[in-house]
């Protein structure tokens, strides 16, 4: 399988009123064509900025501020060969300008996001929103090398007289017609009528396969679909991911899913990446990453969801809050470790990723991918200061080797 | 404590409904009022010391239940009985006395706290209010409550504003355990929390309930957190409970097929679930304006019942009732069906040349599987009034052959204690009529 996408060192940083956020940290991923690529974490841990980075969307007070983000494109990798821009089929986008960078949106990369009722515009109807999609994208591709492809031959003329007269509409009625075909395609049912109507005529779950529908209007190489379901409700979540996973076996498309539901990775992705503090610390295929996690991190992630058919058992928590992410707060250590069952002296310097296994896909950022757990090099157990919650302090067990972070096996 | 059979809380046919173009203005205009059913007819026991589970999807009413019971809403109809005596009765002295045994914790941690208030304010407000001993033995109640539940007493001068979501979710739990109630609404208590933290709270809602002996009702539409926490569940349809029972039975062998498609659409966090075949339940949520006739679940019910001498299979009487619900609605688009310029003169008017043809485009477009040759003719035939845009006869004529008892009477819940409001568990001769 060729990567479609690899993203080297990034970092994505706000520059906030009380300081500079790293949201996200030095992330390397490799995305492989075809498959269905999982970002799992809680919330704050940088997920949806990565994806937001992704298709250039970070705005102020946040900025890309280094790293490589090369995309697999043959076609425009020949147009730009003289560049830096430039390696192999590979184009850089954070090295290309805003102008053929935003060319890319819609035609290889769109997203979905999680909310569809603050997505869509309440004062157009859903078929004129798709179609729009589908014209700029009719549009872009008629000449794809001007600037301003999306809008030609479409000036501020014809954008008043659009207001009186329908020929001179922007949306014109082929890209009406095929809105149509799109909402069919994602499974609205009088598709012809439905596009006539208002967002808040449709149910969440509708407006979502609207949303799916606009995202496919370019058919796009890569699909970024940022918390998909987490606004629906559960039969509506399994029709939804249904019609992903029917979609992405239909056009190859690769899909980037971004989610905090493990169920929805497990049921959806190949390979998983588990993200914290902004940064990978776990990758792998799902059975890695499901059945053999290393981090203690993914351990408790998975420790502390209550199972569907499990009995009643005590669930094992992660102790403690996410990190603030402000870079005057983040230590030069491992991010987890003041949240760690398993911390030990090592952690105090900032680890790498390691390799888990000889096969290479398996990896995270912790030493006990190499080294075992004692607990002669344990660090003491408020090494890191007196955290909230004494209460569940009191209960936890006092030889911190017997938490390893759940029984979900 | 009470004796095991006399139930803390018991919930009798209880009713809200909201009324929508109620004002004045709608009035003088002449409009009737529409009903929206939040809450439809529920009834059921909570029995001291345990936990019971009302899990639903969004807009089923399973909130607004919680709230009227404790009378945060009038109720339309219906009764409450807390400890024997009826909510909606009480008044005065008794009413604020129902107020500290009832407390409830609300879903959302960042809107339900007042964030110009101290915590150490928030949780001493019920205090106050129900004036319990001294300022000093408040303040000192106020710093126990906050380590209980796993918090420091120093922050009690801190704001909200300053606390994550979990420790927030802590707060609202304190203010709730102040006055030393017996019985506490957790409306969606976890579903703002990330899972690791929502981990912790549910570990410390467990812990309360075992240390002051409390009884829970829990709001959620997260299954798995019901079925972790809960010793009954009640799973709510559109204002109705559909089936209550208890917990392993719930989930261990669900009667009603809206339990089942529910536990069959939760994706399991296993390597086991790309494999795992589950059948999801198509369409929407009706709306509670104008809830279907009969039993409610069954315009998207997999398992409805088709008439006693009809031969036919249960995907295509599916299909049938999805065809049937379309044309009852007028829900498909005549003039684009198929070829679209067939359909329409030059003077704009809908007009269909060629009866078959427009009633295959119609069969093609809406039914999802083929028809063995008998219905396939039958359809056909009731489809044809389409073409002069003859809603109602269609309708007719698909009602007199492909009629459900589950569309003409409502199935009562029933007795024991595991009882599902569906026709394929009771007999159909039990059902009340919905008229």
């Amino acid at each position: 399988m060729t990567d479609i996408l690899r993203i080297d060192g990034l970092k994505t940083r706000f520059f906030t009123d009380n300081g500079q956020v790293n949201a996200v940290e030095d992330l390397d991923v490799r995305i492989e064509d075809g498959e269905v690529f999982g970002i799992v974490g809680e919330s704050g841990s940088g997920k949806s900025v990565m994806a937001l980075s992704i298709i250039d969307l970070i705005e102020q007070p946040g900025r890309i501020t280094d790293g490589e983000i090369w995309f697999r494109a043959p076609d425009i990798a020949d147009e730009l060969v003289e560049t830096d821009a430039v390696d192999g089929d590979y184009v850089d986008l954070r090295a290309m300008s805003p102008e053929q960078r935003g060319l890319l949106r819609g035609s290889r990369f769109s997203m979905i996001f999680q909310d569809p009722m603050s997505s869509f515009n309440p004062s157009i109807t859903v078929g004129e929103q798709i179609a729009e999609a589908v014209e700029a994208q009719r549009r872009a591709r008629s000449n794809p090398r001007s600037l301003d492809a999306k809008s030609q031959h479409y000036g501020l003329t014809d954008y008043l007289l659009g207001g009186v007269l329908s020929s001179k509409r922007y949306v014109s009625e082929p890209s009406l017609d095929r809105a149509i075909e799109l909402l069919e395609l994602v499974g609205i049912p009088d598709p012809a009528e439905r596009a006539e109507e208002y967002p808040h005529e449709y149910s969440g779950g509708m407006l979502q396969r609207a949303m799916i529908a606009q995202a496919l209007a370019g058919e796009p190489d890569v699909l970024i679909a940022d918390e998909p379901t987490t606004a629906l409700d559960v039969t509506i979540q399994a029709q939804v991911l249904d019609l992903l996973a029917e979609l992405q076996t239909e056009t190859g498309m690769t899909i980037l899913l971004i989610t905090h539901n493990l169920g929805v990775v497990a049921r959806m992705c190949d390979r998983v990446g588990v993200m914290y503090a902004g940064e990978i610390v776990e990758r792998g295929t799902l059975g890695d990453v499901f059945d053999n996690p290393v981090h203690p991190y993914t351990q408790g992630l998975l420790g502390s969801i209550p199972d569907l058919q499990g009995v009643a058992e005590r669930l094992q928590p992660i102790e403690g809050n996410v990190p603030s992410l402000l870079d005057h707060e983040m230590p030069d250590r491992c991010y987890f470790a003041d949240r760690c069952p398993k911390a030990m002296e090592e952690c105090l310097e900032h680890p790498p990723e390691l390799a888990v296994n000889d096969r290479g896909q398996h990896a995270t950022r912790c030493y006990l991918a190499e080294t075992e757990y004692t607990a002669a090099k344990a660090l003491p157990t408020d090494y890191f200061g007196a955290t909230e919650a004494p209460a569940e302090a009191d209960t936890a067990p006092e030889e911190p080797t017997a938490t390893d972070g759940g029984d979900h096996q | 404590m009470s004796d095991v059979h006399q139930p803390l809380v018991k919930v009798d046919g209880l009713e809200k409904y909201f009324w929508e173009n109620d004002s004045l203005l709608d009035r003088l205009l002449g409009e009737d009022p529409i009903a929206v059913r939040a809450v439809d007819g529920v009834s059921f026991d909570i029995r001291e010391g345990e936990t019971l589970g009302l899990v639903g999807e969004s807009g089923c009413g399973k909130s607004t239940t919680g709230e009227t019971l404790l009378r945060l809403q009038e109720p339309t109809g219906g009764a409450v009985e807390f400890e024997g005596n009826n909510v909606y009765d009480l008044e005065g002295k008794d009413l604020t006395a129902f107020r500290r045994e009832a407390q409830v914790v609300f879903q959302d941690p960042f809107s339900s706290l007042d964030p110009r208030m101290t915590i150490g304010r928030i949780v001493q407000q019920p205090l106050d209010v129900h004036e319990v001993g001294s300022k000093a033995e408040r303040r000192e109640r106020v710093r126990d409550l906050l380590e209980r539940v796993g918090l420091a007493a120093e922050h009690a001068d801190r704001y909200p504003h300053e606390f994550s979501g979990g420790q927030r979710q802590r707060i609202g739990i304190a203010r709730a355990l102040a006055l030393e109630p017996e019985f506490i609404v957790l409306d969606e208590p976890t579903s703002a929390l990330d899972v690791s933290v929502q981990a912790q709270v549910l570990n410390l809602l467990d812990d309360l309930q075992a240390d002051f002996g409390l009884t829970y009702l829990l709001i959620s539409h997260d299954l798995s957190v019901i079925r972790h926490v809960c010793d009954r569940v009640a799973v709510m349809y559109l204002g109705e409970i559909v089936e209550i029972g208890p917990s392993e039975e719930i989930f261990g062998e669900p009667k009603h097929p809206y339990t089942k498609a529910l536990l069959e659409s939760v994706p399991r966090a296993s390597t086991d679930e790309r494999d795992r075949e589950r059948e999801t339940i198509s369409g929407d949520v009706p709306s509670p304006r104008d809830p279907p006739s009969g039993c409610r679940f069954r315009t998207r019910c997999p398992e409805v019942i088709p008439p006693d001498d009809l031969e036919i299979d249960q995907s295509e009487y599916r299909a049938i009732m999805t065809l049937r619900q379309r044309v009852e609605q007028r829900a498909i688009s005549l003039e684009t069906v198929g070829d679209e310029d067939r359909r329409v003169d030059d003077d704009g008017e809908f007009v269909v040349e060629n009866v078959d043809a427009f009633v295959a485009d119609v069969k093609a477009q809406i039914l999802e599987t083929t028809l063995p040759p008998r219905e396939d003719e039958a359809v056909t035939e009731a489809l044809a009034p389409l073409a002069e845009e003859n809603w109602d006869t269609a309708a007719e004529r698909l009602e007199e052959r492909y009629g459900s008892v589950c569309e003409r009477a409502n199935p009562d819940l029933g007795g024991g204690t595991h009882p599902a409001a569906c026709h394929l568990v009771s007999a159909p001769g039990d059902s009340r009529s919905d008229g």
